[in-house]
């Protein structure tokens, strides 16, 4: 019933498109006010959105086998969190909270943007249509989530068990709020450009929206990785995998169009290359969508592939790339800005050395990403690309980034000097001995590393100077910025201290080193609701000082028939203790691996931190205006 | 108290990072950078599949035999191909995803430098 | 940046778009031609590469034994990576005992991460198709070979891998060996 109700629902939301978009033609010939009935039938669709969501939510958590959604990616016996979280962790259900984000916020658009120009406004919400009449198609015609099973199946086949964690229980919906939600950046300035709009005043409205889609796009990638270093991985947080590079490159392009709307705001300068990059982050977001559903690259995480499916996005991310490019060479007007050149010192010309470098990071990531396919359809020669390419190109970069991250703040619009700033001389001094000594002590002698570390301590020295002195004056800016020095200190000390033994013990054993002991006590198997576990007790210790209980465990799964191995860590503010355990085949022993990673928490800490500068931003403006 | 604590951590990070035998972390950095053809997505350090284990065993006794990491990349790649590196080696086939961001990268910034005005006016 | 390159725009516009036009086609080109491609990556299986050398042990005893004693004769061998709990191992095991019948050829079985045990009841059950077993305990062997599951089936002769069968053997290649086996 509840699959009947949400299968007609999405019909009657592409009915529903169909009007916004006969009516919006009237609205944009004929009068001078926005026409409300548009504004009703916008969130009568966005009702029957939710709805067909709320129905596919129930028909999961009534088990509805009928429904062949249900059917693939549920079971009975699977607590009520997963049945729900589980209708989003597939193809199907998840393009349907695809749709429900692109028609709410367009709805939250439209409700928002009253003070803004009609012609602007009924454009965008004609953009936006486009997208969810291609999303509404697609998913009516590929992958509809209501499709019916005859006979009904008794039971389901089961939520693969790696998705069956909280964290990735809220990851997607989060994610897609940033990464969906950029759609709205995409219709935006595409009406702007082709009614002229694109003005000081654009900027700072659709500010508003570059950073909603910032923050939740940080967030989501933030809960991914927390994901993987768990679950996926031992004790890696960030794997350069496709679908990570995926969600990184419309973050990349987000960031740089955020810092670039600042200068439009101020300035009235870069229109161009805001409407390229407000252009650019939606249209990643569709390639990463395709580059994941498809199939055409190998991951981790995959969805079930299909290339018709594939056929259907490329072709409709095609059709918007050249609507886009359209509208870009012939609506768009460069006219009212001679003044293009900049005077070096200036904040104008430190945003532009962020964008420089993002957009240079995005390429990095975009070419190592798909750089495989075209090699293999052109050549038919299989590489991989993997951690050392993104490395080897990203990591020296990094260092004049936060050199530049640390400074350009302090500049002024049009023009500055540099005088009375003694102190950024003596903090880089400090920073540059701080990490002299470090890289002593940890006897890594790399030139690169110091330099590195440097930098690193550099932009931390200087945001952290400004909480005190400038107060409340650029705070978010101040925030975020810190954050990320934070990040990639917390990284690099993650990177470099490390620890890990990797042993295979039998129950009874102890491992011996001259640091540590780990002692295999025991394993006990405990039967839960969808699985069996076998537990791993093992008492880590070092000079006969016991330093951690650590119990991990494998999990066998019911439905479907699946190990999992689930890390057992245990955190504090210094440093996680991780332990994984495996079966080595056909022995009686288990493969363990303890690792100790500093300032875990940190990592994660920091993006919270990064992703709250955005936050400060959001409100502050809200509150200015 | 709790700053003791925290100084004995310290420490022992330390001394424990750097009594590390030498093979081990070598053996970690080999392994990350292949690629497991099992599950195709992981590397052969994250990956627990029996094939992974074998070759993580394999590259070992290679560090033992006195082979040097590019050595046992070579062997590997005979054995597997190109494919089962996470490094691409710059060759002809690779040029473009080598050069094409540094590329860019150059072009981006006389893009920009085009645009300054050095002189204070 | 790109903003001056927008700015003098007749004059760059009819060059950027139909470079941009010309541009995306090729992407989309590439992308549509790739997606009737697999994402799984096989290695090569056509080699005319030596066999590696290896020390090894024979299954259920001590005695240890070179590549190249194993594979000394002017004849055809076919090594064959097996393990009792390998359940395609089973499916390809009657063509390994047709096979056993051609004079010309030797199969050498490699037990791949197994317990001699379950070895010998599987070779009990299905009969033994190999003149020599070798034991692979770790794994390693397999790797040498440049074998990264189980089954796998190497065509050896003169000391050169002349055919690779990834997988478990079926009626066309059970009948390609019988060809290449003259």
């Amino acid at each position: 019933m509840a699959s009947l109700i949400g299968s007609y629902s999405l019909f009657f939301s592409l009915g529903f498109s169909v009007l916004i978009l006969f009516f919006s033609f009237k609205n944009l010939k004929n009068t001078i006010n926005f026409d409300n009935k548009l504004l009703s039938l916008t969130f009568l669709q966005l009702l029957f959105i939710i709805l067909s969501f709320f129905g596919l939510i129930i028909a999961f958590i009534n088990s509805d086998f009928s429904n062949s959604t249900v059917f693939n990616h549920s079971h009975t016996t699977k607590p009520l969190f997963y049945k729900i979280s589980g209708t989003w962790g597939n193809h199907e259900g998840s393009l349907l909270l695809w749709l429900l984000v692109l028609t709410l916020f367009i709805f939250l658009f439209l409700i928002s943007s009253k003070k803004q120009p009609k012609k602007y406004r009924v454009l965008t919400l004609l953009f936006q249509q486009i997208i969810i009449i291609g999303f509404l198609i697609f998913l009516i015609q590929t992958s509809n989530p209501f499709a019916q099973i005859y006979p009904v199946p008794s039971e389901g086949l089961g939520l693969n068990p790696i998705l069956q964690d909280p964290a990735l229980a809220i990851h997607p919906p989060i994610l897609y709020l940033g990464y969906v939600g950029s759609s709205i950046i995409f219709s935006s300035v595409l009406a702007a450009s082709s009614t002229n709009y694109i003005s000081k005043e654009w900027a700072k409205h659709i500010k508003q929206w570059i950073l909603i889609s910032w923050i939740f796009l940080t967030l989501g990638i933030l809960l991914g990785s927390i994901w993987a270093y768990y679950e996926l991985g031992w004790g890696g947080f960030w794997f350069w995998d496709p679908v990570e590079n995926v969600s990184l490159m419309p973050w990349l392009a987000l960031t740089t169009l955020f810092h670039c709307v600042l200068v439009l705001e101020k300035k009235l300068l870069l229109t161009s290359w805001v409407v390229i990059l407000s252009i650019a982050t939606f249209t990643l977001s569709m390639s990463g969508t395709f580059l994941v559903r498809s199939g055409i690259l190998n991951s981790v995480h995959t969805f079930a592939n299909d290339p018709e499916r594939g056929l259907y996005i490329l072709i409709f991310l095609f059709t918007l790339i050249f609507l886009s490019l359209f509208v870009f060479f012939f609506f768009h007007k460069t006219d009212g800005q001679n003044n293009t050149s900049f005077f070096w010192l200036s904040k104008e010309t430190s945003i532009l050395i962020n964008n420089w470098f993002m957009m240079y990071f995005l390429a990095v990531v975009l070419i190592g990403t798909i750089y495989p396919i075209f090699l293999d359809v052109l050549t038919s020669q299989k590489i991989s690309v993997g951690p050392p390419f993104y490395h080897k190109l990203i990591i020296p970069f990094l260092i004049p980034f936060l050199l530049a991250m640390a400074i350009g703040p302090k500049l002024n619009w049009i023009k500055s000097n540099l005088q009375n700033k003694s102190h950024l001389l003596l903090l880089f001094a400090i920073s540059l001995i701080l990490s002299f000594l470090i890289i002593r002590i940890l006897e890594i002698s790399f030139l690169v590393n110091t330099i590195l570390f440097t930098s690193a301590f550099y932009l931390f020295f200087i945001t952290l100077r400004d909480f005190f002195i400038k107060r409340f004056k650029n705070l978010a800016q101040n925030i975020a910025h810190f954050g990320f020095s934070l990040l990639i200190l917390s990284i690099l000390f993650n990177n470099f201290l490390s620890t890990e033994v990797i042993t295979n013990l039998k129950v009874g054993e102890t491992y011996k080193s001259d640091e540590l002991t780990i002692n295999f006590e025991k394993i006990e198997k405990i039967k839960k609701q969808n699985f069996e576990a076998i537990i791993g007790k093992f008492n880590v210790k070092s000079d006969n000082e016991l330093l951690d209980i650590l119990k991990p465990e494998l999990r066998i799964y019911n439905q479907p028939n699946i190990v999992t191995s689930e890390a057992d860590i245990k955190t504090n503010l210094l440093s996680d203790k991780f332990m994984t355990m495996n079966l080595v085949q056909n022995q009686e022993y288990f493969n363990i691996r303890y690792q100790i990673k500093p300032f875990m928490i940190w990592i994660w800490f920091s993006v919270i931190i990064i992703s709250f500068g955005g936050l400060f931003s959001f409100f502050k403006k809200k509150y200015e205006n | 108290m709790k700053i003791l604590n925290l100084l004995v951590i310290i420490v022992f990070f330390f001394n424990f990072n750097v009594s590390n035998a030498k093979d081990r972390n070598l053996n970690s950095k080999i392994t990350k950078n292949l690629r497991c053809l099992i599950c195709q997505g992981q590397s052969i350090y994250d990956s627990d599949t029996e094939f992974a284990n074998s070759l993580k065993l394999v590259v070992e006794k290679k560090i033992i035999e006195g082979m040097s990491e590019n050595e046992i990349y070579e062997f590997l790649k005979t054995k597997y191909g190109e494919w089962i590196l996470y490094d691409p080696a710059l060759n002809q086939k690779t040029y473009i995803l080598w050069l094409l961001p540094l590329l860019l990268f150059l072009i981006g910034g006389a893009i920009i430098f085009k645009n300054l005005k050095i002189k204070k006016n | 940046m790109g903003c001056s390159a927008f700015s003098k725009k007749n004059m760059k516009t009819k060059i950027l778009l139909p470079f941009t036009i010309v541009s995306f086609l090729f992407i989309f080109f590439i992308l549509y031609v790739g997606l009737n491609r697999s994402n799984i990556y096989i290695p090569e299986t056509v080699t005319n590469e030596k066999i590696p050398t290896f020390k090894v042990k024979v299954f259920n005893s001590e005695k240890e034994l070179t590549s190249k004693e194993i594979f000394e004769n002017d004849i055809y061998y076919l090594l064959n990576i097996w393990a009792s709990w390998c359940i395609p191992c089973r499916d390809e095991h009657p063509y390994l005992m047709q096979l056993k019948k051609n004079k010309k050829l030797e199969i050498v079985g490699l037990n791949y991460k197994d317990k001699v045990k379950n070895a010998n009841n599987f070779l009990n059950e299905l009969n033994n198709p190999y003149t020599l077993i070798l034991s692979d305990t770790d794994g390693t062997i397999a790797i040498e070979w440049g074998a990264y599951g189980v089954p796998e089936t190497f065509l050896i002769h003169n000391g050169k891998i002349i055919k690779k069968i990834i997988g478990p053997m079926n009626n066309n290649l059970f009948k390609e060996i019988e060809r290449a086996v003259k």
